[in-house]
């Protein structure tokens, strides 16, 4: 089973919709026990950084998921919040990762959205994917790169695509609407 | 590099696709489900699905639709079609769209921007925006094109941009269905004159166009209907030109 938690964020459906398509079985839910006993945890999100901190650090889910010792992966916002800190709303976030979230700034168009490749791929998350290929991405803040840094995409400046550290994954661009290369990223994490 | 997109849009009528010459002269091209899955595997960026009926009557087949299409696409997209409030917004996105478009609505009230932004996020907020050459200046229309409004596009473009839009969609009438090309002119203008994406739609006829407006304007991504319902343009065609043509496109 396949934990999807829920939190005030968008874009959870979408999440599931690829997992079932994957043919694996998920449940939306911030529910402790649920989360505890399933085999991977997703952290999906689109919204802000520092309602959704909020929303989870109400239902204590922050500290649940720094402790899980299963796959966990972040997707978007999800991975923002397992950084250090985010600009967005002066936000402390669940310091998972060693970097800090900043906002582009204004010297293209932001948000960053749409289809762009990335590169420096480490790890078994990108098994299958080379640095031609392409993700979707839709973001105004950028987790910078560090020691957990396993992508880089490169737009206004390099940042970090993808992050890793222990258990926990993460991915900036969105594997759910990414066709068939997000498909394999999913697919990949899904068989940790 | 972020890549230049092509959006097929997909013109909805009770559950349907259809496309109108100027909005007028409907035709029958099939299940949108099928058709949106057959763009997607030709390379398609994203899709636009826009219910022109929009009555109160058919909102629930437009949901079942939308709930479809999320469970079957792996691409994002977008629906837009008769929403004016917060509440239509909210059941499109729980439905599973990625995004949603408003026009017209939004001409009336623009505060309705800020408040879907605030409280779903600018990312999910395209405002469409339709645009026509009357007396020599480019003025927004609405209703579909029939009703011109006063206010110049530029001036309209750079307000939605500041109310929270994530995104523009903007329609030459004066173009559309022409098949004679993209309108270059209002396209870059808006373009240069925002720090948003924007989405260039009305006169695609063939991939020649395509080019032209990438070549000749900013903008992020080219949305057309009829040229690839009937098959005349075939995406991932049309995306290796551009490619062999040194335009950033995904293969």
């Amino acid at each position: 089973m396949i934990a999807i938690i829920k939190y005030n964020a968008g874009n959870i459906r979408s999440v599931q919709n690829a997992v079932t398509r994957l043919g694996y079985q998920s449940v939306i839910t911030d529910d402790w026990e649920e989360i505890l006993k399933a085999d991977k945890v997703i952290l999906p999100g689109v919204g802000e950084a520092g309602s959704a901190m909020k929303y989870l650090r109400e239902k204590e889910l922050d500290k649940l998921i720094v402790s899980l010792k299963q796959p966990v992966l972040g997707i978007c916002l999800g991975l923002q919040l397992m950084c250090r800190y985010s600009e967005e709303g002066d936000t402390q976030c669940m310091k998972i990762f060693d970097s800090d979230v900043s906002l582009f700034p204004r010297v293209d168009k932001v948000p960053h959205m749409g289809w762009n490749n990335f590169f420096s791929l480490k790890g078994e998350l990108f098994n299958g994917v080379s640095a031609r290929d392409n993700v979707y991405y839709v973001h105004s803040y950028y987790p910078e790169i560090s020691s957990c840094t396993i992508a880089v995409c490169d737009y206004i400046l390099p940042f970090s695509a993808g992050m890793k550290k222990d258990n926990f994954y993460a991915t900036q661009f969105h594997p759910e609407k990414s066709a068939l290369v997000g498909e394999q990223i999913l697919k990949n994490f899904l068989e940790l | 590099m972020l890549k230049r997109r092509i959006i097929p849009c997909l013109d909805i009528r009770n559950g349907r696709t259809v496309k109108g010459v100027n909005f007028v002269g409907l035709k029958d091209a099939g299940d949108p489900v099928e058709l949106a899955k057959l763009y997607a595997s030709r390379g398609a960026d994203e899709l636009v699905f826009l219910d022109i009926t929009a009555t109160i009557e058919n909102r629930h087949t437009l949901i079942s639709l939308v709930e479809r299409i999320a469970a079957e696409i792996n691409i994002p997209f977008t629906v837009g079609g008769g929403i004016n409030s917060l509440e239509d917004v909210g059941h499109l996105l729980k439905a599973g769209a990625d995004k949603i478009t408003i026009n017209s609505a939004a001409v009336r009230r623009p505060e309705l921007i800020t408040e879907i932004a605030g409280e779903f996020g600018s990312q999910c907020v395209v405002v469409a925006i339709d645009t026509d050459l009357i007396n020599n200046d480019w003025v927004v229309v609405v209703d579909g094109g029939r009703t011109p409004v006063k206010l110049r596009t530029i001036d309209w473009a750079i307000k939605v941009e500041k109310l929270g839009a994530g995104e523009i969609l903007l329609t030459s009438m004066k173009h559309d269905g022409t098949k004679k090309g993209f309108s270059l002119e209002i396209t870059a203008e808006v373009s240069r004159h925002v720090n948003i994406p924007v989405i260039a739609s009305g006169g695609a006829g063939k991939k020649e166009h395509f080019r032209d407006l990438f070549f000749n304007t900013s903008c992020s991504a080219a949305l057309a209907a009829s040229i690839f319902h009937f098959g005349e343009v075939d995406i991932k065609e049309l995306k290796e030109y551009l490619f062999n043509e040194q335009t950033a496109v995904r293969l």
